[in-house]
């Protein structure tokens, strides 16, 4: 049984799908089967992260709908065997998406993997709320800039109340993933640093991906970034979450502040 | 001079102070406004700086009466504590 995580902002262009591609191989990459899917209906882009996009034949909607079996549409990565991809539909728009249809996915990726992230669309709307709505676990991405954590805190509010959990009046473990950081900027005082955004939004810290060219070079590549440069350390704060959100309890440092002196904060068991 | 060039650089802490005022008015009236759900993060936040806890230790209850409603928590500390969390910034 699945570990559903949907990986949410509300505010666009924080590194969601960076995010989902490389949380998804980075947790593949230990062996543990994964499904990465897209909920980014009409702006799919996930499948172009992970290399995928000239293999798609079927989406999350032609499953949705009926009209294609479930294993017709995921899409093996060639790299990691145990990392599967359901891509979005490019074309057709999100009211094709059903909440019956979505439950049954869901419920049927469920049986199947070992874990099922969902790349959620921006915005607070349906889209969003769909692709959370079956969450066991929520990855909110924040970059250190006062909308991305005013979006984050929006999105919190929902988890607590739009969830099939929330309904249930169980708890969806929520974790704060903190990306494009700049350690310089935050130094000078330019940017929101990460005690800040921990102490606004009261969640636990699941890692902090600094702001990196290899990013960029990777999502060019069609890798994501934990294969394209696993030494690199926007790969390497990646991996450690991934190990985080499977429970272990692993040490966050926050990348250099101050030269020469590492500010450190321990993580808490996550999930 | 040197000050204006401080003031310039320095827009984190206005930032911060900022978004505290925001967040609690748009929590109190829209979005966050499961009380229960918040309290249970925030207090397992505090929690979680000095010792570690499991996130499902944290029972937030609300009983809601007539004229007053109570508020039970309930946090199961391990009796081996983990190491204080040095949460010097
Ligand atoms: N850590 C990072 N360093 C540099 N660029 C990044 C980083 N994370 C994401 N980006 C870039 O930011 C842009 C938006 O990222 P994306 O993952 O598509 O966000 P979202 O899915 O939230 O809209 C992309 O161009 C991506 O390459
Ligand atoms: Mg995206």
């Amino acid at each position: 049984m699945a570990n559903v995580v949907v990986v949410t902002s509300g505010k666009g262009g924080v590194g969601k799908t960076t995010t989902t591609a490389a949380l998804g191989t980075a947790l593949a990459q230990s062996g543990q089967t994964v499904a990465v899917v897209d909920f980014d209906v009409g702006l799919r882009n996930l499948d172009l992260v992970m290399g995928a996009e000239r293999r798609v034949v079927f989406d999350l909607i032609n499953v949705v709908q009926g009209a294609a079996k479930l294993q017709q549409a995921l899409i093996r990565d060639k790299r990691v065997e145990t990392l599967w991809l359901l891509p979005a539909s490019q074309t057709r728009d999100k009211d094709a998406l059903t909440d019956e249809g979505v439950a049954r996915v869901i419920d049927e990726l469920r049986q199947r993997f070992d874990w099922v992230l969902c790349d959620s669309p921006a915005g607070i709307e349906r889209g969003a709320q769909l692709a959370m709505r079956h969450a066991d676990a929520a990855v909110i991405v924040t970059n250190p800039e006062v909308s991305s954590v005013r979006d984050s805190d929006r999105i919190i509010g929902l988890l607590d109340a739009k969830t099939e959990r929330a309904e249930r009046g169980e708890r969806i473990a929520k974790h704060i993933l903190v990306t494009r950081f700049d350690p310089a900027r935050a130094s000078r005082g330019e940017m929101l640093g990460i005690a800040d955004i921990v102490e606004i939004l009261s969640l636990p810290l699941l890692g902090i991906i600094p702001e990196s060219q290899e990013v960029l070079r990777a999502s060019n590549l069609g890798t994501p970034v934990v294969l394209s440069d696993p030494a690199s350390a926007p790969a390497r704060a990646y991996t450690e979450a991934a190990r985080r959100l499977e429970g272990e309890d692993l040490e966050i440092v926050i990348p250099a502040e101050k030269r020469g002196l590492f500010t450190k904060l321990f993580g808490r068991r996550a999930a | 001079m040197m000050w204006s060039w401080f003031k310039r650089r320095n827009s984190a802490p206005v930032a911060r102070e900022r978004l505290q005022i925001l967040l609690a008015h748009e929590r109190s009236t829209l979005g966050r406004s499961n009380l229960v759900s918040v309290l249970q993060d925030e207090i397992l936040a505090v929690i979680s700086r000095h010792v570690f806890v499991d996130p499902d230790a944290v029972q937030v209850k609300m009983d809601r009466g007539a004229k007053i409603s109570t508020l039970e928590i309930e946090i199961e500390i391990p009796n081996m504590v983990g190491p204080p969390l040095a949460m010097t910034y």
